[in-house]
This record gives C-alpha cells, sequence and structure tokens, in this order.
C-alpha cells in the first residue's frame, strides 16, 4: 500500500525498525535522523534506504529538506514521524533545558514535518501520516513533566490533523507504545511488558496499514492500563508513583 | 529549542491547501496575503530571487486551477482595496486589484453608472476579472471586461512597474488582460463604467422547446437587448434537446422608471434573503440531496414546465437580481458534495455552433454524463491575445465530480474537447482544469500562444510567474 516514505527519526529505536521494515516490504524510504555515522548503518544493505542527516530541532531546514526528498523519491504516500527523546529527570530535578528539547524534538519537530505532508495529502486526498506518541501521553505523571507533556501534546495535535484531514482521505494514525526496548529505556530496570523495537515497529505499522485513521496501543493490551490510569481522580493519581 | 531563522519567503510561509472554486482541483501552496501593493512587489521580487514560482489568487473564483500553485506561492491579492479615484462625471474608476465587482458598484450605482461588463457572480476582484478578461450576460454587445479598461500597472518579478494602455505598451495590455497573471502583478486599474438612468432592467422571459427554437429566439431577441442569457435543460432528449428558457434584459431610459433615484439607491439592489421560504445562507444544505442525475432531471422538469407556462412574461429587476445569478444561493457549490465539480465552457463559431452544442447534449446524455446546468451565450470577437470569445455561442455545463467518477469523467472531457476543437472552438481558462497544451494550442493556434510566450519572455524571463493552470494548458 505504501510506496514512498519519509521517516524521521530513524537512525535508532522504533524509526530506525520502521524504515528497516518499510524497505523490506519494497517501501522507498528517506531515513531522516542526526547522526551520520548511524544513518549509515541503517541504510547499509539495501537500497531502498536512502540516508538524509537532519536534526528535527532545525526546523528551518525542514521546507526545503522536505521538498527535496519528495522529488528524490518522486513523491509521497506516507510520512512517519518517531523521533523523540526523554532525558532522565531526576526526583526533585526542574531543568527547563530538558523540557524545552523534549517539546522541540518530540512536538514541534512534528508540527514541522507534518504540516508539508498534510497540506499536500489534503490536495492529493490521500497519503498517510503515522506518529510514534506514547501512553506516556495519557497523564501528567510526576517521574518525567516534560516527556509526558511532549506526548500529550503530540497526541492531541495528532488527533487535531485526523479530525481536520481524514475527511479528505489522509490516513492520520497515532500509535502509542508502552515499554519499548531501545536506548530511550535502557537501565529503566525491569519494565511491564517490554516488546522489542521490532514488534513495537511492526504493530505501528498495522494500524497505519488499516488506512481507517486508527489510534492504537503497542502492544493493544496497554488500552486497559490506560482506561484505568485515565480513570484514576486526580486527588488520588498524585498520591501514587505512576 | 533554536531560535527560529525562519528568514526565507519559501521557508516563512505557511502552507495553504487551496482549491478552486469547483472543488474538484486541489493544491498545497505556500501563502501569502500582502496588505499593500509595495509589500505585494516586495514578495514578488523577493520570490523571484529565490527561485520559488508565484501565481495571484483574488477571491478564488476561477472554477479550476488558475489560482493554484502546487508547492509555489500563492500571492493573495484580497487586501488590496483601496480606491484612488471615482469620478461621477467621466464614469471613471481607478482602485487597487483586491477591489471586487460587488465594491465597485455599491461605490458607483448612486452615482448612476454600473460595470459595464459583469460576470454572474459579484465576488471576483478585479483582479481576477482581468487576469480572465471574464465577460457577462452583454458580450454579443459590450465584449469582455477588458475592453472597459482604460489602463493598467503590470509590476514585473524584477520590480519593473510598465503603465499599460492602448497607446502605451499596447501589446502588453491586450496580452496581460486575459494574461492569467502571467506577466506580471496588476496593481492598479483604471476602468471606464456605464452610465445607467435607472437601478432596474425590464426582462422578458422567452421559452425554446429546442435547441432550434432557443437559438433563433436568441437571435431575434439581441438587436433590441442589451443583456441576453438562456437556461439549457441538459437532461432534455430527442425533439426537445436543447430546450430551455431565455432572458433578455435592456437599460431603462426617460421615464421608463418613474422613480430611478429610488431604484439607484444600493439598498434597493439586495438579493432576496429567503427563497421559496428557506433562509438563503442554507440553501445549500437541502440543495444537496437534489444535486443527483434523478433530483436535477426533476429540478430541471420543473423548473422548465414553470417556464413554460411563463412565456413572454415581461417585468422589471434590479440590476443586482438580475446580473448575479450565482449570488442567490452563498455556498451552492457545497452541494455538489466533497468531490466538487467540474465547469466546462465552449466557445463554438456561429456557422458550427448548434450542430455543435446538439452533438455535446447528445453525447452527455449517452454517455450517462448529462450537465447538471447549460447556460447559453453569445460572444463576438475581441482584440486581446488570449481571447475565449469567438464569433459565435458559449455554452457552461457543471459536471459532478465523484471518486468513482472521476477517470470516465475526464474521458469525457477529452471526447467533448476533441469535438470542439473539430468544430474550431475555444475555452475558457476562468473555468478550465482538463485541457492539455496540446489542446490550448489548438484552439487558440500555435502562433498566439508563441506571441504570448513571447511576451512573457520578456517580462519575466525566469519563469516566476506560473500555476498549476499555466503549467498545465500553456506548457509554460
Amino acid at each position: 500500500m505504501f510506496t514512498k516514505a519519509i521517516v524521521v527519526g530513524a537512525s535508532s529505536g522504533i524509526g530506525e525498525a520502521i524504515a528497516k521494515q518499510l524497505a523490506a516490504s519494497g517501501v522507498t524510504v528517506a531515513v531522516l535522523g542526526r547522526r551520520t555515522a548511524e544513518l549509515e548503518r541503517v541504510c547499509a544493505g539495501s537500497d531502498k534506504l536512502k540516508p538524509y542527516t537532519h536534526d528535527v530541532e532545525a526546523f528551518d531546514e525542514v521546507p526545503d529538506l522536505f521538498a527535496k526528498i519528495v522529488a528524490d523519491l518522486g513523491g509521497l504516500d506516507l510520512l512517519v514521524y518517531a523521533a523523540g527523546v526523554m532525558p532522565k529527570v531526576a526526583e526533585g530535578e526542574y531543568d527547563f533545558d530538558k523540557d524545552r528539547q523534549m517539546m522541540a524534538v518530540n512536538v514541534v519537530g512534528a508540527m514541522a514535518w507534518m504540516n508539508p505532508a498534510a497540506a499536500r495529502f489534503e490536495a492529493a486526498r490521500a497519503g498517510t501520516i503515522l506518529g510514534i506518541s506514547s501512553i506516556a501521553g495519557e497523564r501528567g505523571r510526576r517521574g518525567n513533566p516534560g516527556y509526558t507533556t511532549s506526548k500529550a501534546a503530540l497526541t492531541a495535535y495528532l488527533e487535531a490533523l485526523r479530525n481536520r484531514c481524514s475527511r479528505y482521505g489522509v490516513n492520520v494514525v497515532t500509535a502509542k507504545p508502552g515499554f519499548v526496548s531501545t536506548a530511550m529505556t535502557q537501565g529503566m530496570g525491569k519494565l511491564l511488558w517490554l516488546i522489542p523495537a521490532d514488534e513495537a515497529a511492526r504493530q505501528s505499522l498495522a494500524l497505519a496499514r488499516r488506512g481507517t485513521s486508527a489510534i492504537g496501543f503497542v502492544p493493544a493490551r496497554w488500552s486497559l492500563v490506560a482506561w484505568v490510569v485515565r480513570s484514576i481522580p486526580s486527588w488520588l493519581f498524585r498520591r501514587t508513583n505512576v | 529549542m533554536r531560535r527560529p531563522t525562519l528568514t526565507t519567503l519559501r521557508a516563512r510561509s505557511p502552507w495553504r491547501v487551496l482549491g478552486g472554486f469547483g472543488q474538484a482541483i486541489n493544491g498545497a501552496c505556500r501563502y501569502v496575503a500582502p496588505a499593500s501593493v509595495e509589500e505585494l512587489s516586495a514578495t514578488l521580487a523577493r520570490a523571484h530571487e529565490e527561485g520559488l514560482t508565484v501565481a495571484f489568487r483574488g477571491a478564488g473564483r476561477s472554477y479550476g486551477d488558475a489560482s493554484i500553485n502546487t508547492r509555489g506561492l500563492v500571492v493573495d491579492t484580497q487586501r488590496l482595496t483601496r480606491v484612488h479615484r471615482w469620478d461621477p462625471g467621466s464614469g471613471e474608476f481607478e482602485c487597487e486589484p483586491g477591489v471586487t465587482v460587488e465594491g465597485l458598484w455599491r461605490r458607483t450605482i448612486e452615482d448612476g453608472y454600473w460595470p459595464a461588463v459583469v460576470p454572474g457572480t459579484m465576488r471576483p476582484t478585479m483582479g481576477g476579472c482581468l487576469a480572465m478578461n471574464i465577460h457577462g450576460k452583454n458580450n454579443f454587445r459590450a465584449g469582455p471586461f477588458g475592453e472597459h479598461v482604460q489602463e493598467i500597472d503590470l509590476v514585473t518579478p524584477s520590480g519593473e512597474v510598465l503603465t499599460c494602455n492602448r497607446e502605451q505598451n499596447p501589446d502588453v495590455f491586450h496580452a496581460a488582460i486575459g494574461g492569467l497573471g502571467m506577466l506580471g502583478a496588476i496593481t492598479r486599474v483604471k476602468l471606464k463604467l456605464k452610465k445607467i438612468e435607472s437601478g432596474l432592467l425590464r426582462v422578458d422571459a422567452r421559452v425554446g422547446r429546442n435547441l432550434d427554437e432557443i437559438f433563433e429566439c436568441f437571435e431575434e431577441l439581441i438587436p433590441k437587448s442589451d443583456y441576453v442569457v438562456g437556461w439549457i435543460d441538459c437532461f432534455a432528449r430527442n425533439g426537445s434537446l436543447g430546450r430551455g428558457q431565455l432572458h433578455a434584459a435592456h437599460y431603462l431610459h426617460g421615464d421608463e422608471d418613474p422613480d430611478p433615484q429610488g431604484s439607484l439607491h444600493v439598498e434597493r439592489q439586495g438579493l432576496p434573503s429567503t427563497i421559496l421560504g428557506f433562509p438563503r445562507g442554507k440553501l445549500w444544505i437541502p440543495m444537496q440531496f437534489f444535486v443527483n442525475d434523478l433530483g436535477v432531471a426533476m429540478v430541471n422538469r420543473a423548473k422548465y414546465w414553470s417556464s413554460y407556462f411563463g412565456d413572454g412574461a415581461s417585468y422589471l429587476q434590479s440590476h443586482v437580481g438580475f446580473a448575479f445569478l450565482l449570488d442567490y444561493v452563498p455556498d451552492w457549490r457545497l452541494a455538489y458534495g466533497d468531490g466538487g465539480f467540474v465547469q466546462y465552457q465552449v466557445f463554438i463559431p456561429k456557422e458550427t455552433a448548434k450542430a455543435t452544442l446538439k452533438t455535446l447534449l447528445d453525447l452527455g446524455q449517452r454517455r450517462g454524463f448529462p450537465s447538471y446546468l447549460g447556460v447559453l451565450k453569445r460572444h463576438r470577437p475581441d482584440a486581446f491575445l488570449l481571447s475565449h470569445a469567438v464569433d459565435g455561442w458559449s455554452l457552461a455545463m457543471d459536471f459532478k465530480v465523484t471518486r468513482g467518477n472521476r477517470e470516465a469523467l475526464w474521458k469525457h472531457f477529452a471526447e467533448m474537447t476533441a469535438i470542439v476543437l473539430d468544430a474550431g472552438g475555444r475555452f475558457y481558462f476562468a473555468k478550465d482544469g482538463v485541457l492539455t497544451s496540446a489542446d490550448v494550442a489548438r484552439a487558440y493556434g500555435q502562433e498566439r500562444i508563441d506571441r504570448f510566450a513571447a511576451i512573457k519572455q520578456r517580462l519575466d524571463p525566469d519563469g516566476t510567474l506560473n500555476s498549476d493552470l499555466s503549467r498545465r494548458a500553456l506548457g509554460l
């Protein structure tokens, strides 16, 4: 169903796995990441994977780079935004720089890339936008205020795009993974329902391939946890360590 | 987060998905709406510097892709609404390109002036009217909009300002009017308006039982009328093929209007606020249930028979009421649904017009694409380079576009286009969304296209001015 894709944030983790799986199914993929060496490693061994070094915080590069990639690929039918950072935030730590970075990478970069894609897809009455958000966006959690805020914002932004463009045939998909075994979760100890990045990528792409502007947890059983977490009243939630 | 340094027009201009008025054709464009002529000129120069293509957009009333510039920049001129001069003595009106037809007549009617040529809606801007060289129901007499233009200022992408009229740069004048915004930005226009003695027109309604009768009646009305327009029921078959109704109108003179000062008042030039008891602003909602083959066939039949019994009626109607039929139901285009519609207007020389129109009406029915609208007008040639008018007739047709019918419908357009070209016909860029550059070269003659391209080469050598329409239909 997809033939030409952009994956932003593909030098590691879920983004890398998505890029490789797309390439394996015959899709030509523009692979975007900040670290050139990592990109070359990802793209080695497949001529379907085309590396483009890009720091998502360099918002002003996006218009020209987007145009260049679309020209290079000869079109576009899928944009995946998988860039995300989650610096450790210690108990009692209040670090604006970390918060700002999370908002820039996890949200503002997504807007910078999804804007031209959404405009293009709405005009074409076709196309898919897949955003990798997180279950962390379901509530504001004491463990990492900046991260939960950024993912809540990304989820809301994707919902708004879906409400705006799905009537024009654009498939806007939100994948909300739980714990995934990537660099982001290293050193966090034993985690509930931890899945490999490949598996998270496979399930996220499956949501996108439905073509129904799906919103889904990855794996789906997190929806139960999310429902419980959302149902806890604030006066009780603040007493937990979730 | 790095401090944003979005300095280029390319990076700074937001995306906007822009559609033609028919909503069947869309494009993702970069968009900017300058607040002054100076800002517009600076934007154009900047885009030229950056190698970004530019198309102009007024009210977005062209049905196809005339004001769409996919991935390029669209410069919206609607904020440029200054009136420089209005002289009720001479009827000269000088303004910026964003002034609309409505803005124009509201300003001048109480002084006894009406635009010499108006389209079927009062929403278009002067810039749009000029770029398309629009026509009205009086084309056979008054010619196109451009014939009543005395002078324009044209700003080229390199920043040169050319004043063009019939003495100064006459070649540019006759190419830029009807030039689709491809030669420069029209930043000032000077018009000559028509003196009227009353705010009312005398309108006569006539019915024709088939296309032969319609043509005959039309010819009979032309010498004694200032405006004539025909409505054709494109669903009627066989002996009734091309049946419909004609409305002819003429200006009132002398004491024909007992209260000319009253009838010229702006408030007497309104449109009804309800139609058949329904608030007109929301009328498109129930209308959508009728915008299908069955519904239109029913509505056309009802309209035809009501006009049949009203044959020969004569009444007085305001200029606005007669001219702007398309504004009676705002947002009527929404009734066509998500897929929108394509308006396709053919201009055919008088020698072959009747037979060709019959062929087209019949073909539409046989292919399962009867037009939902049929508007017949009489035209005469004019001096503009890319003029759509021929000494003959035009028929405007509307076709609903759906996800399922798009491919078959476009084939139907190609088939109709071939017939029109064989008949020596032309098309109208304000309505077009389907022609190829080969079609256009045949319709206008390669020589005219080459002359236009030569003027463009002189004024815009880097090809900054471009649109989806110019790329598709002119191969620019």
